[in-house]
């Protein structure tokens, strides 16, 4: 069996399952944002139960249009809030102690190995980084899973892809999802489980990773995953106490196709609006004037990807046209940044710094696009009207791109900035 | 169950964010969603359609987020049924558990001209184009959708087992 065979094998009692087939699986944590789970708290109550499955498996984090943009968000949060103490949820995240959903949960040891975890939220799939199967789902999944604690799932066929090759400089797992996303297609994994692997990946910190399991929904995928090794150990340890048992697929397992890309000549990539898989060597990218970089999310939100804005932006400042705004994403890679002297560099290079929150990424808040104007992102999605305006344009990059962009004030190669 | 309606015809990888863009996210009142439903690929849409009408669209309709927004938008709008060559995963699950017939075909996703008035047979998965006087038959779906489907949506089969 495959890595995700295994996982819901495991968790719906059987000896081996096959694409194709359709469980119910018991879920080990579910996770629900202040615009989902308002629609979810709505469906559960029509139930007629007075108590979740398990306080201590539903995250509630308001990430997306906190802190509170405006009357009607602050209600949605309320309402939110008033149920996470209703139910006595213990991972609810209040702000000031809130970080981005998929950088936070990860954080804070809710993740592990070989488990399952729901969110009414696409990019849910981040998770895989971990060897955990994690998947987006709708509102009214989450509502029937925190009633009863588990959710049917149709057991995905798997797309294996081998990376080969050293990275070059500057290019990051980022470059290596855009690249993917750009050969498959956005439906080029739909309904699909995708296995990371290869000697590229094994090198790849856990950041990336997880930059990567992030976007495979945008080649429509059900889950990224990769392998456990050490570096996933070191990263779990003091953050998971309890046991978890990894997941490795078996050597006979069932592939519906295996894919190989020697990555060791790949240029940092640029997807073109209007979707991931418009992807493109940075050098393509000509005469691309910007109004906007934004660096974070919870694609490229983590302490690798500040580490790289601050290398590059370190004694430069963003361009006079452009607008740069940061995003970290929690406040634990927050302190770290400050504690680092990141958050010194970039203000000094007059970018600005805000609070965890997704903000611009999905057009909320925080550095909305006008008509006409276009950004370039360290962010997932390019769709019309993703950031703003439906006549503004979004251009997904990697962070030393976005960042050596917002210096220059058009698209470049990095090593433009820093030869 | 028989549906009949006018065709809104749209192209491929049609996305949560066009069809419910996330600066109305704020309200999810079915009925306030739906007064925003397609405008930023079509400002048309929500002036014209009435009760009944359809939507007929290519590959990966629905990809992106997994806002329920966003099928809920286009059952308050009045959509009776959307018909596509592929539907993307999040949104098909939203659309069978909140009750928004969906239908895979390929030909009719293909043949299917905008404006058209089509009749749809959901027991069956018939599918007739009246100006073409063509028909096309959509998948089946699998059992343990057909339980949801038939017990009105995810809750009510969940309101039944719990209780």
């Amino acid at each position: 069996m495959t890595i995700v065979e295994k996982i819901l094998a495991l968790h719906s009692n059987k000896s081996s399952l096959r694409p194709g087939e359709l469980v119910n699986a018991k879920v080990d944590l579910i996770l629900g944002n202040d615009v989902t789970a308002p629609v979810a708290i709505k469906e559960f109550r029509k139930i007629g139960i007075s108590k979740v499955f398990d306080k201590d498996k539903v995250a509630l984090v308001p990430d997306h249009f906190t802190p509170n943009k405006d009357i009607q968000s602050a209600e949605n949060s309320l309402m939110m809030r008033n149920f996470a103490k209703e139910m006595e949820i213990t991972n609810y995240f209040e702000v000031g102690r809130v970080g981005i959903e998929h950088c936070l949960l990860p954080e804070k040891g809710l993740v592990a190995p070989g488990e399952i975890i729901i969110g009414a939220d696409s990019h849910t799939c981040t998770y895989g980084a971990l060897n955990a199967f994690a998947t987006g789902v709708g509102s009214t999944d989450i509502a029937a899973a925190m009633a009863t604690g588990y959710l049917w799932f149709r057991v995905p066929e798997t797309i294996k892809i081998i990376y080969t090759g050293k990275l070059r400089e500057w290019v990051s797992g980022k470059d290596l999802i855009l690249y993917t996303i750009g050969q498959i297609g956005v439906d080029g994994a739909l309904y699909k489980s995708i296995e990371f692997m290869g000697d590229t990946i094994k090198n790849l910190s856990i950041d990336s990773r997880m930059t990567m399991a992030n976007m495979a929904i945008e080649a429509g995928a059900k889950c990224g995953l990769f392998d456990y090794d050490e570096k996933t150990e070191e990263y779990l340890k003091n953050r998971v106490t309890r046991n978890y048992v990894p997941v490795t697929s078996d050597s006979d397992a069932v592939y519906e196709k295996i894919l190989k890309f020697d990555v060791s000549n790949l240029e940092p990539q640029v997807a073109f609006p209007h979707l991931p898989e418009n992807t493109r060597a940075v050098q393509e990218a000509k005469n691309i004037k910007i109004d906007q970089a934004v660096i974070g999310s919870c694609t490229n939100g983590r302490m690798e990807d500040l580490r790289i804005a601050a290398k590059l932006l370190k004694g430069h400042k963003v361009h006079p046209d452009v607008r740069c705004i940061i995003f970290p994403g929690t406040q634990e890679i927050y302190k770290n940044a400050l504690k680092e002297g990141l958050i010194e560099i970039f203000i000094d290079a007059g970018a600005a710094v805000s609070t965890p929150t997704c903000g611009p990424c999905l057009g909320g808040h925080m550095g909305v696009l006008a008509k006409g104007e276009r950004a370039v992102s360290t962010t997932n999605r390019n769709f019309v009207g993703r950031m703003g305006h439906p006549e503004s344009e979004v251009y997904l990059v990697n962070p030393a791109v976005a960042t050596a962009s917002a210096i220059v004030g058009y698209i470049v190669h990095p090593e433009e900035v820093l030869k | 169950m028989k549906l009949r309606g006018k065709v809104f015809k749209y192209g491929d990888n049609v996305d949560t964010d066009v069809i419910i863009p996330a600066r109305y996210l704020n309200n999810p009142k079915p009925e306030a969603l739906a007064q925003h439903c397609m405008e930023d690929i079509d400002k048309n849409f929500v002036k014209e359609v009435k009760k009944g009408d359809i939507i007929v669209a290519g590959k990966n309709f629905g990809s992106g987020s997994s806002r329920e927004h966003a099928p809920l938008a286009i059952k308050a709008a009045g959509i009776s049924c959307v018909i596509a060559e592929s539907f993307a995963r999040i949104f098909y699950r939203n659309a069978i558990n909140i009750g928004l017939p969906i239908l895979i075909s390929k030909e009719a996703s293909q043949n299917i001209e905008n404006g058209a008035i089509v009749e749809i047979d959901l027991s069956t998965g018939l599918i007739i184009d009246l100006n073409a006087n063509k028909e096309y038959k959509a998948e089946p779906y699998p059992e343990f959708l057909q339980e949801i489907i038939e017990a009105g949506g995810l809750i009510e089969k969940i309101k039944r087992e719990v209780s």
